[in-house]
């Protein structure tokens, strides 16, 4: 890797750059690839990933139904709040119709979508194994064609003029290089494995933060862009972020780390008072929320608390969980006052508007009448918004609202897990980087986290990023590629 | 230029005790039921979900429902370097090899698994020539070299009886020995034995069984042999050797038919069932067992158990060694070396025999059990 003039330059080996790298290679440029970790940690934050959310308007091999582009849209604009470029999340819905043929015949294969995923079933796209076995498919297929690969491959320094990329500096294995290239397409994701960045945002409060994917995405790219005059969507402390269990790895601790119980729960801060509707709507359509939630808290830290009786109504957490036979023991292992979080919890199972009849009490061992039950309200349904709601308490819970007061009681310590950062380059419909004055650059591309605040300006829907990925990898990629034919 | 990551293999990482095996297994099907990702591989994945605690027998199982496809290990997100250091395959494979040892029957007999390498085929196989040689030289010496040709002519070699005694005792103790092992194998399942015949999940299971779908990595793309991309060839190898072995197991069948029912007495002619047969059967005995040693050769170690490989080298190789040596006396079974020939192809397939309920071999009778009670539970599950 001496001094030479690549055709085209990929930053990133995630999705979005793969994507990208194996498009421009196959339309007749030679790609470089550059990856920040070595090859066993290859694939940024798509080897946590595990589908698309793709339109469709008949069924797939593997999606039922039709998922039509009007749906599509509305569902990132109710996310959203419509703060998005409207034209580029067409364009990105469009040509997401096209990610599942192209994919598969780069050797990705798709299965229906996995156990406990009903509510995706329709929307997005599994691919078998795992985003892992995902970017090694794009790998393998990638080296077969003919992109060179670096792995360990570290951008120092961008020079831009005029808005035209014309040489960046690497160190790679701890040798420096020059690369120039014809055209460079920013993969490299978001700044959300930057502490330093990440805490002139959210001040010490990130201290607490746990981040779900790479530690590589520190966002040296997207600062370099942002301090040369390329034009910026999102703000900073946008971001997808999720509760995850406070014990998790501060790195990668990607899925299992999840906490799924929250709907079936009450969640607490640590001054052992609750601070969110639990039972909001399915939890699909607010895991996403939480991780904002946890972080306005007090030292970022809450606990979801459940009784026995609804144990195994969602995925088993990779952590075991905080036990005890009363509430005022379990208030003591999590280090929340006693009294409170008892006068929480009375506070809210009295407010229950679905109670379970009488009659329905169990007897315990000593024939004796209890208070326990571990009978259910009948208005009791996990599989729609039913009525088991409370009333007179703020905030209230809407739906899934049952008493806690079934021995042994859990508990489990949430943190905010942020999985990318929105912050981002503005690019137009080629994928092509904007530059603040309203120019366009002329060889710099961009795709993925890096500029999925485009689309993305708040909120989320499983699967978007990588469709994002996708679709705005092969856009910069053919771009790319066709523009010095 | 491309990057090569060069792994080092240590292989004191290896879980060397029963307890370390067993708790590894366990730590990793936990953090699997909380990810969940790879349920389209094979039949682990759903069996994991259906559990929420797993306890020595639950692992026992999953231990033999995996057949080492290694898939999980490429695709898995946290396999090394990840600080969870995730390695499912090799986990399971440790597992296996102990479970064949726990199961066995008679039980004092298991420890024979943690010495049945190569070296050990070999010293059975060597000791049964050395009877045979002692009961032809105490018989009629010259026998070994004369050139005998016709009906019978083995028999002048190595007396009928002898030759029946070691054929019949080694055969029904081995048969016994696996069935009761299977049995074993199953009550540990705590379902009853009379599930085993359930039609719905037996006829999958066999099905699952002689198709080896689970090498087939969820979606027939077939499984990693050395590195993140999938094929076929695994399947394919074991393929020729299991259903080559089925066909020399069939043209013995056959010929003792012949014998008994006919009187028809071998050597038989090239163009009878049992030489074609077992000719057919004897080129997937070299294809398969050639293949499965290169596969195991090139195969990435980080997701094979050492623990297991000695019996699996072991049992390719005597499997090998049965079919050159067949091949050999089926091309000069009329000339002086015929005696020679005879009594070391005889040596190989006896100690094959001797060695089964104790060798490699038993893998194919608790991946059946366990696939059995895959598709009961999956059954039941509904």
């Amino acid at each position: 890797m001496r001094e030479k003039q690549h055709n085209i330059l990929v930053v990133g080996g995630g999705n979005a750059g793969l994507c990208a790298a194996i498009t421009a290679q196959e339309a007749g440029a030679q790609v470089t690839l550059l990856e920040l970790s070595d090859q066993l940690d290859r694939g940024g934050n798509s080897k946590h990933t595990r589908n698309f959310r793709v339109m469709h308007k008949a069924p797939t091999t593997t999606l039922p139904g039709s998922y039509t582009a009007q749906e599509y849209y509305d569902d990132l604009v109710k996310v959203t709040q419509g703060n998005m470029d409207h034209e580029l999340t067409k364009l990105m819905v469009e040509q997401s119709a096209e990610l599942l043929p192209w994919l598969e015949d780069k050797g990705i294969i798709f299965q229906p979508s996995l156990a406990g995923t009903l509510n995706l079933s329709r929307t997005n796209a599994f691919f078998l194994g795992g985003g892992k076995a995902l970017v090694n498919a794009q790998y393998l297929h990638a080296e077969n064609i003919g992109v060179d690969i670096y792995y360990h491959a570290k951008i120092t320094e961008l020079n831009i003029e005029d808005g035209k990329f014309t040489q960046a500096t690497v160190i790679q294995q701890g040798f420096e290089y020059t690369l120039r290239a014809d055209a460079i397409i920013f993969a490299s994701g978001g700044f959300q494995a930057n502490p330093e960045w990440l805490k002139e945002v959210w001040g010490a409060a990130a201290d607490n933060f746990i981040i779900r994917g790479t530690c590589h995405n520190q966002g040296i790219v997207l600062k370099s862009l942002l301090a040369q005059d390329v034009a910026r969507v999102a703000t900073p402390e946008q971001c997808h972020a999720v509760a995850v269990d406070a014990r998790s790895p501060k790195y990668d601790g990607g899925i299992v780390t999840r906490i799924d119980c929250i709907s079936y729960s009450i969640v607490v801060n640590n001054l052992g008072v609750r601070f969110y509707d639990e039972g909001e709507d399915f939890w699909p359509k607010r895991y996403a929320i939480w991780g904002r939630l946890v972080a306005q808290q007090p030292d970022q830290i809450a606990y979801s608390i459940i009784d026995s009786k609804v144990t195994q109504q969602f995925m088993p957490p990779v952590f075991p969980s905080i036990k005890a036979d009363s509430i005022a023991e379990l208030a003591a292992l999590i280090s929340v006052d006693p009294t409170t979080l008892q006068d929480t919890v009375t506070q809210f199972n009295t407010s229950l508007t679905a109670q379970v009849p009488e009659n329905s009490c169990v007897n315990n061992a000593n024939g004796n009448n209890t208070a326990y039950s571990s009978t259910l309200p009948p208005q009791y349904n996990t599989d729609i918004l039913d009525q088991c709601s409370t009333d007179g308490i703020t905030p209230k819970k809407s739906h899934w609202a049952l008493a806690i007061n079934t021995p042994p009681f859990y508990a489990y310590p949430l943190k905010p897990g942020i999985t990318f950062t929105y912050l981002g380059v503005k690019v137009n419909a080629n994928a092509q980087v904007m530059m603040s004055n309203g120019q366009v650059s002329e060889n710099m591309y961009a795709s993925g986290e890096i500029m999925a605040g485009n689309i993305l300006g708040q909120g989320y829907c499983a699967g978007t990023g990588m469709a994002i990925g996708a679709v705005f990898g092969r856009i910069a990629g053919e771009h790319a590629a066709c523009q010095f034919k | 230029m491309s990057v090569q990551i060069i792994n080092s293999i240590d292989i004191t990482e290896q879980h060397t005790t029963h307890a370390a095996a067993l708790l590894e297994a366990k730590r990793l099907a936990e953090i699997c039921n909380a990810c969940r990702y790879c349920e389209g591989f094979c039949a682990v994945f759903p069996a994991i979900a259906q559990r929420r605690s797993f306890d020595e027998p639950s692992l026992d199982y999953l231990a033999n429902l995996c057949h080492n496809c290694t898939a999980c290990y490429h695709a898995c997100q946290y396999a090394p370097p990840h600080e969870f250091s995730i390695n499912l395959p090799k986990a399971l494979a440790e597992l296996r090899a102990e479970s064949y040892q726990k199961y066995a029957w008679p039980k004092p007999l298991g420890i024979l698994f943690e010495r049945n390498g190569l070296m050990v085929t070999l010293a059975i196989a060597l000791s049964l020539m050395l009877i045979m040689f002692a009961s032809i030289l105490f018989q009629e010496p010259d026998n070994l070299f004369a050139q005998h040709q016709g009906a019978g002519a083995f028999y002048q070699v190595i007396s009928h009886q002898v030759m029946v005694t070691f054929a019949a005792t080694s055969f029904v103790f081995s048969a016994l020995a696996i069935v009761m092992g299977f049995i074993n194998f199953w009550r540990a399942s705590k379902q009853p034995l009379r599930k085993l015949f359930k039609p719905k999940p037996l006829t999958k299971a066999i099905k699952a069984a002689v198709t080896l779908q689970y090498l087939g990595g969820g979606a027939g793309q077939g499984c990693n042999n050395h590195d993140a991309s999938y094929a076929n060839t695994r399947r394919y190898f074991h393929h020729a050797m299991a259903w080559g072995f089925m066909l020399c197991f069939a043209a013995t069948v056959v010929a003792t038919i012949y014998e008994y029912g006919y009187g028809v007495i071998s050597p038989f002619p090239v163009f009878s069932v049992p030489v074609i047969l077992g000719s057919i059967g004897g080129i997937g005995l070299i294809v398969g067992p050639v293949g499965l040693l290169w596969l195991k050769i090139i195969a990435d170690h980080r997701t094979q158990a050492i623990k297991q490989l000695g019996m699996d080298y072991a049992f390719l190789l005597l499997l090998l060694l049965i079919s050159i040596t067949g091949f050999l006396l089926l091309g000069f079974r009329s000339g002086s070396a015929m005696g020679i020939l005879l009594t070391i192809h005889l040596g190989f397939v006896f100690a094959l025999f001797v060695i089964l309920p104790y060798s490699k071999f038993v893998h194919a009778s608790y991946r059946l059990a366990a696939l059995i009670r895959y598709y009961l539970e999956h059954e039941q599950a509904k």
